[in-house]
């Protein structure tokens, strides 16, 4: 967890400091190329689109989920903001996208736009509560509290959001005027696809520069942070912005695949079940939420079966357990596993950033 | 007017209780405990089991209630939540979270999912009139019942040795330690109590809140907001911000119905954002 944010708080000589900013650049720099195994978990997303043409509909669900994760991996991971409550911008981006589509144009990158916009703007807003004197508890039960209002909000205001009946109607014309949703969710899943991808390189752009460096070593020790002269707040209302945009496009995704929009999407639950997402791929390295998205997908699908009704008790089983053995603990397996096959010691750190 | 108040003033009571365990983890022990409400719903669902199946009076079932959650608080502090303790805030959440889970899913394959009744023995129904206000009976006795239980805690945490050295545990447990206190057992000991006050409250708030098995889900809002609001200082807060909750929470669904949860939601986030440590924080 360390990592780069060494470079900021280790104490230089003054007359260092150029060579340290050069050094802390071209360490970015490295960073932020393009690595041969995350070309390879793309490829295997294009190849699932290719390959599995009958899950496509399962695949995109799998997808928006993995992006929403993401948008929470940037608070957390990134910046050190525990949130019980980023549904919230979820929420926000699929009932924009939706009334968007009922009231004003079915062109669907627009809804898209509008939703994640509509989500940034709220956390914008709703950012600068967070980062006064703020702690955990506070941080949560502001967050909470706020997904809370929307969801309640969302339920009264039946007029625009059909209230607890969902909102319907929602029909999306074919994107860029040339490809139509189908049934079997084709086009669909590669909207998703294409979304989430272009989003992924702009969050990975994000946490690479040294805009994201300067998260991390407010995440890491956020008094220090600010006695070198980083404007914490700022930081921290900037990415919870950018976060709830990426939030609000996922939202607003699964309101135009599904063409339907319900209150469940800003209920406290799916705050919860994005948190074990991320936690199941780990935190802080941007794929936890896509690689988590996967892994719960599959783990629905085989509880469900397994025992419909309950699967909810073995998802809080699966998240006890993740604890109690240690997040850190199992964040180091995959390392560990690659050092033994490659034979070679693998950096402690190279499976973060 | 006046049986709103009272009305609040019992609900605010019986929050109180609930969330007075959540208090001391939360405010004491710095653990984020969301799994609270499942041992307020153990409380709840003992009690509401010995009645209608076993056909035990209501009264005899409250210390029941009360001490088969502390024994399940008692041995999952030791084995599972004391490890936790130094971990991240974002363990706690997790944790707790998967743990309300299970219980929730547990709890309905266990009982069913519908509504536990109850029926209150003939003295605690209806109402009798006191200086010519009619105030419901039930809701006499929670407050009666929840005052003494307020000022045994306070008694308890300011007078006794148990409530000095636990003080002192919570600010430095190494010192506390070298003094020669037993930190672990005191902790232990607590959680317990805490999860017994949860239960015990679970089980006087069925009459008045209901129970079924999403109890946890869906008060964990309100005993967080106690907490939080109240400050970490000691129970003097949670027990006003129990108070102000409870009134405001009655009288906004008496006056504005519409408005649901809402007001109390925006209430607890301005407040939390005028004071992040609470209403009456530890003084430093």
């Amino acid at each position: 967890m360390t990592d780069q944010s060494i470079f900021l708080s280790a104490s230089k000589p003054r007359h260092d400091s150029d060579a340290a900013t050069r050094r802390a650049l071209d360490d970015l720099r490295r960073v932020g190329r393009l690595r041969p195994a995350e070309l390879l978990f793309w490829g295997a997303a294009l190849a699932s689109f290719l390959v599995l043409p009958g899950s496509h509909l399962l695949l995109s669900q799998t997808a928006i989920l993995g992006l929403f994760a993401l948008s929470l991996d940037l608070i957390i991971g990134y910046a050190g903001i525990v949130s019980l409550g980023h549904g919230a911008f979820f929420g926000l981006g699929a009932y924009t996208a939706g009334i968007v589509s009922v009231r004003l144009t079915e062109e669907p990158l627009s809804g898209l736009v509008l939703g994640g916009l509509v989500a940034a703007l709220a956390g914008a807003l709703t950012g600068p509560l967070l980062t006064m004197r703020a702690t955990d508890l506070s941080r949560l039960m502001v967050t909470l509290g706020i997904a809370t209002l929307l969801h309640e909000g969302a339920n009264q205001l039946t007029w625009l959001t059909g209230g607890a009946d969902g909102l319907s109607g929602v029909t999306v014309a074919p994107i860029l005027g040339l490809f139509e949703f189908d049934l079997i969710g084709t086009t669909g899943y590669g909207y998703c696809l294409i979304v989430s991808f272009v989003l992924f390189l702009a969050a990975r752009r994000v946490v690479t520069s040294p805009y994201g460096l300067s998260l991390r070593a407010i995440r890491d020790n956020a008094l220090r942070a600010r006695a070198m002269g980083i404007p914490v707040a700022a930081r921290l209302v900037g990415i919870y912005a950018f976060s709830a945009f990426i939030a609000g496009v996922a939202g607003a995704l699964l309101t135009q695949v599904t063409m339907f929009t319900s209150l469940d999407v800003l209920g406290f639950e799916r705050s919860a079940d994005v948190l074990l997402v991320l936690v199941l791929g780990g935190v802080g390295y941007l794929y936890g939420g896509l690689i988590g998205a996967v892994l719960f997908t599959v783990l629905q699908d085989r509880l469900a079966t397994l025992s419909p009704q309950y699967w909810q008790f073995w998802i809080g089983l699966i998240l006890v357990v993740i604890v109690l053995i240690g997040r850190d603990r199992l964040a180091a397996v995959p390392v560990r596993l690659r050092a033994g096959l490659s034979g070679r010691k693998a950096a402690a750190g190279e499976g973060e950033a | 007017m006046i049986p709103i108040l009272i009305d609040g003033i019992a609900y605010g009571m019986l929050l109180f209780v609930l969330a007075s365990g959540l208090a001391v983890t939360l405010g004491l022990m710095n653990f984020i405990n969301l799994a609270h409400g499942a041992f307020a719903m153990a409380g709840g669902y003992v009690t509401s089991v010995l009645m209608n199946s076993h056909g035990v009076p209501f009264l005899v079932t409250l210390p029941v209630a009360f001490v088969v959650p502390a024994l399940v608080g008692a041995v999952l502090e030791r084995t599972l939540y004391a490890p936790l303790y130094e971990r991240s805030h974002l363990d706690h959440v997790l944790f707790s979270i998967g743990l309300t889970f299970m219980a929730v899913s547990a709890t309905t394959w266990a009982m069913g999912s519908q509504q536990q009744l109850i029926s209150l023995p003939g003295w605690l129904e209806g109402r009798f009139a006191l200086f010519g206000i009619a105030i419901g009976r039930y809701r006499a006795f929670l407050i009666v019942v929840c005052a003494a239980l307020v000022v045994a805690l306070q008694l308890v945490l300011t007078r006794t040795r148990f409530g000095s050295r636990l003080r002192a545990a919570v600010d430095d447990r190494r010192v506390a330690r070298g003094l020669g206190i037993r930190v672990e057992t005191i902790f232990a000991a607590t959680f317990a109590v805490g999860s017994g006050l949860g239960g015990l409250g679970g089980a006087l708030g069925v009459p008045m809140l209901g129970l079924d098995p999403t109890f946890p889900l869906k008060y964990m809002v309100y005993f967080l907001i106690v907490v939080t609001i109240g400050g970490t200082a000691g129970l003097a807060g949670p027990f006003l911000a129990a108070l102000i909750i409870g009134v405001a929470d009655v009288a906004g669904k008496y006056y504005l119905p519409e408005l649901g949860s809402f007001l109390i939601t925006l209430l607890m986030i301005v407040l939390l954002v005028l004071r992040p440590q609470g209403l009456i924080a530890r003084a430093r």
